[in-house]
């Protein structure tokens, strides 16, 4: 993994499309993007790691070895981020929702050292009609429901689930049962507390052609307004992508299994071929230190 | 082209046996043709020729797939008349439309 100089220059080149990663860091709360030289973490300080799109099961010319590509990204992770307090998974951890997927992909997971892993499912995930495969497996955190919140560290976490509620013509939805429970969820906590929030598709409308947003995060987003530092990580694009709103800051990540094109390059989204000798290069994981928050993404070459 | 569309409806009225199987081809994620109109009775094949896995969901749920992997078919009859929209689950952004007219 490649770790960021503290220097604005370095920040800067990481601000790019399909930057190898981005730097920010959090002060009382609010992210400058300028206090790089900014000091020591609190003694409250951690690190947790996101994964993402590891579609085991696909097995094509973008790919033949999504297994492999997986198993790379947990050594990542265990030799860069051993210490990391959690894994969040942002979703299609399997590329058909199939049961032998999903099993080879807990097989993968368990190679994990961070010990404590949470998952959102993607929109791969639940393929199956029953929608059981998912939730048989992850759904004790939430009741079967996908959305959650747990607090560590003085971090406030959300698993937010936006794949469950397509309609036609449409992009992502949370649903109005989500949005409820969201709202209750953040009722009567401090502005101050710094909330983080993993999901699958952008939660902004990255690209609406392609289905890229979701369609009822700005009513989401109006009880998230209050807060201080409101950080959300997603995957669903396979690319790093930064967006700011407000005192909202969108994460999108690499996956580990195949690149996409940039909003509008191609025809439609799906996999894209690179050579075979750049495949690993456009595949990453990110680390994420807090506080002050601390974003680094790291590709497997 | 304008020219072939009475020829292919007199094919339809005239041949009943002759009549293409319709074919709806999922490529660049999108449907093609994103409209196609078949008499009644028809059963129509949808054929999932992207990398990228897709769904045939009906708006109103009448029909569902599961999902189509590269070269996957799926086929609907389709008995009454009316106007079928459907998209696919995966991507929702991807529309179709089946028109049934009476035989």
């Amino acid at each position: 993994m490649k770790d960021h100089d503290i220097s604005r220059r370095g920040a800067l080149s990481c601000l790019a499309w399909g930057g190898a990663g981005v730097l920010w860091t959090m002060a009382g709360g609010v992210p400058v993007a300028s206090a790089l030289a900014a000091g020591k973490a609190s003694s409250a300080s951690f690190s947790f790691v996101q994964i993402s799109d590891t579609h085991i099961g696909f097995a094509k010319e973008a790919n033949p070895d999504t297994s492999a590509t997986a198993r790379s990204a947990i050594e990542l992770i265990n030799s860069s981020a051993p210490d990391a307090a959690l894994v969040l998974h942002t979703g299609d951890i399997t590329h058909l929702s199939r049961a032998g997927e999903f099993d080879q992909a807990a097989e993968l997971l368990k190679g994990l050292k961070p010990s404590e892993l949470h998952l959102v499912p993607g929109e791969h995930d639940v393929l199956d009609s029953a929608k059981t495969a998912f939730f048989d497996r992850y759904g004790a955190a939430s009741n079967r429901k996908g959305y959650y919140s747990f607090d560590h560290q003085g971090v406030h976490f959300i698993a937010l689930v936006n794949v469950m509620e397509f309609q036609p013509g449409g992009q992502g939805r949370l649903g109005s049962d989500q949005i409820e429970w969201l709202e209750d969820d953040l009722k009567g906590r401090s502005a101050s507390q710094p909330i983080v929030i993993f999901t699958h598709i952008p939660l902004w409308s990255l690209y609406e052609k392609w289905g890229w947003g979701t369609e009822d995060w700005p009513q989401a987003m109006s009880y998230l307004k209050r807060f201080g530092s409101v950080t959300v990580l997603n995957g669903h694009v396979h690319q790093v992508v930064q967006k700011v709103e407000g005192t909202v800051s969108h994460y999108a990540a690499a996956s580990t299994s195949y690149p996409q094109p940039k909003p509008g390059e191609a025809d439609g989204p799906g996999p894209l071929t690179v050579p075979a000798e750049r495949l690993r290069a456009a595949l990453g994981i990110r680390r994420i230190e807090t506080l002050p928050l601390k974003i680094s993404d790291g590709s497997l070459a | 082209m304008k020219s072939l569309l009475p020829f292919a409806a007199l094919v339809w009225a005239g041949a009943a046996s002759a009549e293409p199987a319709p074919q709806v081809v999922i490529e660049h994620f999108t449907f093609g043709p994103n409209a196609i109109t078949v008499p009644a009775g028809a059963t129509v094949t949808w054929v999932n020729k992207d990398v990228e896995p897709h769904t045939v969901v009906s708006n109103e749920r009448k029909f569902q797939s599961e999902a189509l992997d590269t070269g996957d078919r799926f086929s609907v009859t389709f008995d009454k008349p009316g106007s079928y929209g459907y998209f696919c689950s995966l991507h929702p952004h991807m529309t179709g439309k089946v028109v049934v007219v009476a035989r």
